[in-house]
């Protein structure tokens, strides 16, 4: 469990980029400050699934971590692409890990309760689809009581599930936490209420957000299946049809919305599955502004930022993130972007191209 | 509650599961269609309940904070969300019951861990898949099982009954703070009822003067039925 200090939200910092690149520096108990009446939220209600299992790699003996990384088939638990690593724990940083036992199909792993096969390689030493060889409840029974959640080098102590589920996490769905709902609280949500902000929720499955692997890195993210309600598609066309701010709480918010979205702004409601990556030539056709953590340049998660800001005010938000000393990571502090106004004209100009190219 | 009623979507989860009234509930809202876990310590008897009722079983006990995330998981996976959370497994305290003054301070905690904190960790670890089944608009509601010892100072049953006040008063303050959410709780006093709890309590009643688990099952799952919003009920029990 971690100490009180990591999970004392109040302490964390915000930094507030508005839609004409001007920097403020507030701390996230302000977040609520920047929302106005008429503001739609929007929040990943995702749990996280304890998801790291150690156990042996039965053909050579040889101790292995296996990390479920994607799910083959959304909510069926009995497949998953999953990645390995070798001995060693998360205090290792994982591009410092040991590289598992050679690996091949048809191979069996000892995990705890479980046992799993691998079915094949994706085409990487580590990277396998991987398979329960039981049924769902005991899958499920055995995740629970013997996996851990994704470990981070950065925070020493052992994180438990309490520590990586959201206060409005649901169904136990994502692979790591989607962190930037940890700045929501009921206190929070009641308030926005008050004030006629209007909060809604999808559900989406975020995945492996690193390796330690270049090549593994390079593929990030997987392909993560996505639930969208009707109560969020009801609530996201009447913010848009009173040309109303929508907020993204996560970058899976952005995945699941930018994805699910047509050209014409309209979102459907069910599952659907978000590809490949967001970043400086997607359009957005949903989202106005963005809550979430601090990034690095180059991570997928920093380079999606594209969509919304110009390398410029990524830039200085680099910069402000270094001179302020902002704590990156899951459990560090935020970033509240807003669309930069040229990124909003582009986009209307791209939708207007792509109309007319429907008609 | 109607015969003929089905809750081919309600989604509930039933702590104690295995025994008394908790057996009862497990067995009436399987019967009716609905998808029920269950939690209970005993894996064997878990294993045996699940596969007589249809039930998802979990093992795992409430009174152990590290069981409750894992139960919560298992609760939502298998079910795909939860309407209704209940309660019900319950810790008597000394037995034979016992006067305050010779109760054993690790036996008030235990009743208090199992009764009171138990109750709390797992709702709020599930208020989370509560609130979203509210925000689809099923309606959503948590029962905890309470006991006229509960309002009534009986010699003997200190730990029980202190345990079960706290319960009832922390589940009034939740139902003021969780309106906003449209999430409903009660607390329901099933009544003396013919079960293994109130046997260790009692060993000398007469079965006869108590009430059947199964009637305060189908009690408690009427006031459920009645705290969800009229379409949710309405959708669950026009499911053929």
């Amino acid at each position: 469990m971690m100490d009180n200090d990591r999970l004392d939200h109040s302490i964390a910092k915000l930094l507030a980029v508005d839609a004409n690149g001007a920097l403020r520096y507030l701390p996230r108990t302000r977040l609520s400050s920047l929302f106005s009446a008429g503001d739609l939220v929007v929040a990943n209600d995702a749990a996280t699934l304890p998801a790291s299992l150690v156990g042996c790699h039965c053909a050579s003996g040889e101790p292995i971590e296996v990390r479920l990384a994607a799910w083959v088939s959304h909510h069926n638990p009995r497949e998953f692409a999953a990645i390995a690593f070798g001995s060693g724990d998360h205090r290792t940083r994982t591009e410092d890990r040991s590289p598992p036992p050679p690996l091949a199909p048809g191979d069996r792993l000892a995990l705890g309760p479980l046992t799993a096969v691998i079915e094949h390689l994706l085409d990487h030493p580590r990277l396998f689809r991987l398979r329960f060889l039981c049924e769902t409840a005991a899958i499920l029974a055995g995740l629970a009581q013997y996996g851990r959640p994704i470990q981070y080098a950065h925070v020493t102590e052992p994180l438990a599930l309490w520590d990586v589920w959201t206060r409005i996490a649901a169904d136990p769905i994502a692979f790591e936490a989607p962190s930037a709902g940890f700045a929501l609280d009921w206190r929070t949500l009641a308030a926005w209420r008050q004030r006629g902000i209007g909060f809604t929720t999808l559900t989406h499955a975020a995945g492996i957000s690193s390796t330690g692997d270049p090549a593994l890195d390079a593929r990030l993210p997987f392909d993560e299946p996505y639930h969208i309600p009707e109560q969020a598609v009801a609530a996201i066309a009447h913010a848009r049809s009173r040309g109303s701010r929508i907020i993204a709480i996560g970058t899976s918010v952005v995945r699941a919305l930018e994805s699910a979205a047509d050209v014409h702004g309209g979102v459907p409601p069910g599952h659907g599955i978000a590809r490949g990556r967001i970043g400086r030539q997607t359009p957005l056709r949903i989202l106005d502004a963005l809550l979430t953590g601090i990034h690095q340049v180059g991570d997928s998660h920093f380079e999606l930022l594209r969509a919304f800001a110009s390398d410029v005010v990524l830039a200085s938000v680099s910069e402000a993130f270094r001179a302020r000393d902002y704590r990156p990571h899951e459990f560090g502090d935020s970033l509240l972007i807003e669309r930069q106004r040229r990124a909003r004209h582009q986009a209307l100009a791209l939708a207007a191209v792509e109309g007319l190219n429907n008609i | 509650m109607s015969n003929d009623i089905h809750l081919q979507d309600l989604r509930v989860a039933v702590t104690g599961g295995t025994s008394g009234l908790g057996l009862a509930l497990v067995r009436l809202l399987a019967s009716r269609g609905a998808r029920v876990a269950f939690v209970a310590r005993s894996a064997q008897t878990v294993k045996h309940i699940a596969g007589a009722t249809g039930a998802v079983g979990i093992v795992g006990d409430v009174g152990n904070k590290s069981d409750i995330y894992p139960v919560a998981i298992q609760i939502t996976g298998n079910l795909g969300g939860l309407d209704a959370l209940i309660n019900n497994a319950s810790a008597l305290g000394p037995t034979p019951l016992a006067l305050l003054a010779d109760t054993q301070c690790e036996e008030l905690e235990h009743a208090l861990a199992v009764n009171l904190i138990g109750p709390f960790r797992l709702t709020k670890a599930l208020f989370g898949a509560l609130a979203a089944s509210t925000r689809a608009g099923r309606g959503a509601v948590v029962i905890n099982i309470s006991s006229d010892a509960a309002v009534n100072a009986y010699s003997g049953w200190g730990a029980y009954g202190a345990s079960k006040a706290a319960l009832r008063h922390m589940t009034a303050i939740w139902a003021e703070e969780a309106k906003s959410e449209n999430i409903s709780f009660l607390s329901l006093d099933p009544g003396d009822m013919d079960t293994p709890l109130h046997a260790l309590a009692v060993p000398d009643a007469d079965p006869m003067t108590l009430k059947r688990p199964d009637r305060a099952a189908i009690e408690i799952v009427t006031a459920l039925l009645a705290a969800l919003p009229n379409d949710a009920v309405r959708a669950v029990a026009e499911q053929p």
